[in-house]
Order: C-alpha cells, then structure tokens, then sequence
C-alpha cells in the first residue's frame, strides 16, 4: 500500500485533469506576460522621455504593484470588479488582468534601466552620423537596450510563471487547485498521494522554468564575457 | 588662398557658472589640418564638440561654408553628414556589423542607395587593410582595427571636414601608428579638411599646417605648426612642449 499513491495520479482522467491545469497556468502566465511586457515597454518608454508628472506618475505605479503583494492584487481584481464596477469575467480573465497589471509595473522598469543604460557614447557616435531622435531610438538605444534588458525579461517571466501557482486562491483551476482537489478526493484512502501528485507538480514546473533559468543565466554570462 | 570652410567668432561656452571655453576665434580653410593641442583639462575635448552641435555654446558664432549655423538640434542633424567626427573609445555600434555600422549613415540619413554604398565601403575596407572584417562584430577587431573602422563610418559619409577627438588617446601602443598612418594620408593625399585634438606632438608637427594652443579654455596661441613647434611665441607653449618630452 505504501506505493499506491502513485497510481493515483494515473487513475481515471487525473493525469490529463493535471496537464489541463499545467495548461491553465502556463497560458495565463504567457498572455499576462505578452500584454503587460508590451504596456511595459510602452510605459518604460514613456518614462524615459516624458515629464516630470508623467513620471511621477508611473513611477507611483510601479511602487504600487511592486509593494503590494500579488496575492492581494489577485484579491483586488476577484471581488472589486464584479461588485464595484459590475465586471463580471471568468476568474482565468481576471487573473490575466491583475497580472498584466504587475508585468506592466515591473517590465516597466526594466525597460526604462535598459534604455537609460546604453552608453551615452553611443548616442553621440549616432548623432555624429546625423541620425535624427527617431533614428537615434530605433537604430541605436533599441537594439542595445533589447540586450540589456533579456535577462531581466527571462527572469521576470519565470517569476511570472511561479507566482500562478496563486491562482488556486480565486479559485481558477490551475495545475495547484487540480492536484489539491484529486489529494483530497484519494488522502483517506490513498495517505501518500499528496507526494505523488506535489512531486509532480514540482517536476512540471521545474520543467517549464528551467529552461527559462537556464537561458537567463547563459545570457548574463555572455554579456560579461563581451565587456 | 583656399576657400574658408569654418570659422569660430568669440565663442563662450560655460557648465553651468563655470566658463569652459573663453573668447575662442579661429579659422579653417579647404584642405587644412589644424592640430590642438594643450594640456589635459583645457578645454580641447569641449571647444571640438561644440563644432559639430554635441555640445551647446552660449555665445559667439560658429560659420560653415560662409553661412551662419543656427544652433538648434534639427540644423545640427543636418551639418553633422558634412561634418564627421571620431571619437577616442571608437563607439562602433556593438549589435551591427562593420559593414552595418558603415552603412548606417549613408543609407539611412543621407537615403543613399545600399548596393552603391556598399561598393564604396568595400574600397575604403580594402584601402585600410580590412578588406577580410566586413562581416565581424566589434567585439572581434582589436582598437586599432576598430578605429580604422570608425574612420571609415566617418568617410563614408563624404564629409567636408573631419573632427578627431583623441583617436589613438586609449589604443596600445602598437596600433597608435596604423590610424595615425590613415590621417596622415587623408590630410596629404586626400587634402581632407582636419580639426585633430592629440597629444602625439611628433605626428601634430607632421601633418599640421596650424596649431591651436589651448589652456585653461582660451587660446593661447595660433601659429602654423612650424613655428609652433620650432619657436613657440608664449612661455606657457614652451613649457607645455618642454612637459610632452617633444
């Protein structure tokens, strides 16, 4: 018996119920990580360029999402928008919502800090060339800023994935709410499975994040070797 | 007499409640190298700056080609493809090719066509014997190689006058000779118009038709390179050439 916790995780459909949670965590993860890092290019841009109340003003966002903790944002979004403002979107959605919200705030920054990082030698070789403000932009600081700013991207969007692992909490059925609902349905009968079914998730995860990790820190070693 | 190309009127340029550049006044004809030289801290980096608009002036006048320049940023982008610059840290454009870098101007500012810019490159690649580096990243090329390269980026662009800011100042020793062997030939054989801040003294006296000596954001003295270098006229140019060890 005390093995048969693994069976459980092959027992009717609870191995593709996982991999439909896996599913659920990852593709929450990918849109709020594909609109928040655009709205965060957008406003790291904005932030490098514009006035002093513009970026006042985002920069009180960025503190805001970055202080809060997400599991309150999530909170937020789950009761505040059906009750105040009569939006009434699946859970999945409003997960997407708070956390492009945070990917915003957070990519935000790393855009500005890339942006502000390329040498100031550079943009005076370009200007030397008699490139204009936009050249300048698209030809100069983009294509440098891009390659300071990818390590911080990979790790924000590994953090990004990890952190569904809260979903669970406004009850989206993520691969965490699936594992605890097949550990509650099988614990009396099957008292190991709640290791069977975390090992796993731990495994999926693992898988998803390492590569990510894994090219984040490729990365930053090249860079040093480059300088 | 060759025609004047630039000339500089009573020019002040100040960092905030400090004055950098005091009262400078000078002149530079078609096919004339003018070297400055002064001691490290006077002002030559920022007056050869102010002459291609990367750093602003708050009075005097600077003239190109006999017309006035107006000091904002839009005619600056303009008179920069007339007006080439090389810098001491060379500044390649890391995420580019050679060739990407040289293509950068011409085709994208001055809207010239690739494929013709490209043949001309190549010449000018073949001319500084980097025929083999078009393809390489910076990251690849050695200082010299990559200075040789920024000159190219420069020239490429046909400009009037070419403005060297310390080009060999953080290059080894070794490769100092083969860029200051390129502007030695610009200046003689391609009569190029040269404003060159250095403090390699033996090659100013070379190619210089005039030295501008700058202390302390004036200048000191303007006198053609030979009696510059020959018979200094102030006490403070005799000093300075003693302390160069020339």
């Amino acid at each position: 018996m005390a093995h048969s916790g693994i069976n459980v995780l092959f027992a009717g459909h609870n191995f593709a119920r996982l991999m439909g949670g896996l599913w659920t965590s990852v593709w929450i993860a990918a849109l709020s990580i594909l609109f928040g890092g655009i709205l965060g290019i957008l406003f790291g841009f904005l932030r490098t360029r514009s006035n002093r109340l513009v970026k006042l003003i985002f920069r009180l966002y960025l503190e805001f999402f970055r202080i809060v903790p997400t599991v309150v944002l999530l909170f937020l979004v789950y009761y505040i928008l059906p009750r105040q403002f009569n939006v009434n979107w699946p859970g999945t959605w409003m997960a997407v919502l708070a956390f492009t919200l945070w990917v915003a705030a957070e990519y935000s920054d790393i855009v500005r800090g890339a942006l502000e990082s390329v040498p100031k030698h550079q943009i005076e070789a370009g200007e030397a060339l008699g490139l204009n403000d936009r050249q300048l932009f698209w030809y100069v600081s983009l294509p440098q800023a891009f390659q300071l700013a990818l390590p911080g991207t990979i790790n924000l969007a590994t953090r990004v994935i990890k952190t569904t692992s809260l979903l669970m909490l406004i009850s989206v059925m993520d691969v965490i709410n699936i594992g605890q609902q097949i550990i509650e349905a099988n614990n009396n009968e099957h008292p190991t499975t709640v290791f069977w079914v975390y090992g796993l998730i731990f495994i999926l995860y693992f898988i998803v994040d390492y590569p990510l990790s894994w090219w984040e820190r490729r990365l930053r070693k090249n860079s040093k070797e480059v300088k | 007499m060759a025609t004047e190309l630039m000339r500089v009127d009573h020019l002040d340029k100040y960092y905030g409640d400090w004055q950098a550049l005091h009262n400078i006044n000078f002149s530079i004809h078609e096919g004339e190298v003018i070297a400055l030289v002064g001691p490290s801290g006077s002002g030559k980096s920022t007056l050869i700056r102010t002459l291609n608009g990367l750093e602003p002036y708050q009075k005097g006048t600077i003239t190109f080609e006999g017309k006035k320049v107006t000091p904002d940023k839009v005619s600056w982008q303009k008179l920069r493809q007339e007006i080439g610059m090389v810098f001491q840290s060379y500044d390649l454009f890391p995420n580019l090719t050679v060739m990407g870098n040289i293509l950068l101007g011409p085709t994208k500012v001055q809207k010239r066509d690739e494929g013709e810019v490209k043949a001309e490159a190549q010449k000018l690649l073949e001319r500084f014997e980097l025929a083999d580096q078009a393809d390489a990243y910076p990251r690849q090329l050695s200082g010299g190689q990559k200075q040789r390269i920024a000159i190219i980026r420069a020239l490429v662009m046909h400009p009037k006058l070419m403005l060297f800011d310390e080009v060999t100042a953080s290059l080894d020793p070794e490769m100092v000779r083969g860029v200051l062997n390129i502007m030695q030939e610009l200046a003689k054989k391609d009569h190029m118009t040269m404003i060159i801040v250095t403090h390699e003294l033996t090659f100013a006296a070379k190619v210089a038709d005039q030295v501008l000596f700058l202390e302390d954001g004036r200048l000191r003295e303007t006198t053609s390179a030979k009696q510059f270098f020959t018979n200094p006229q102030t006490d403070r140019a005799k000093e300075f050439l003693a302390s160069m060890d020339y």
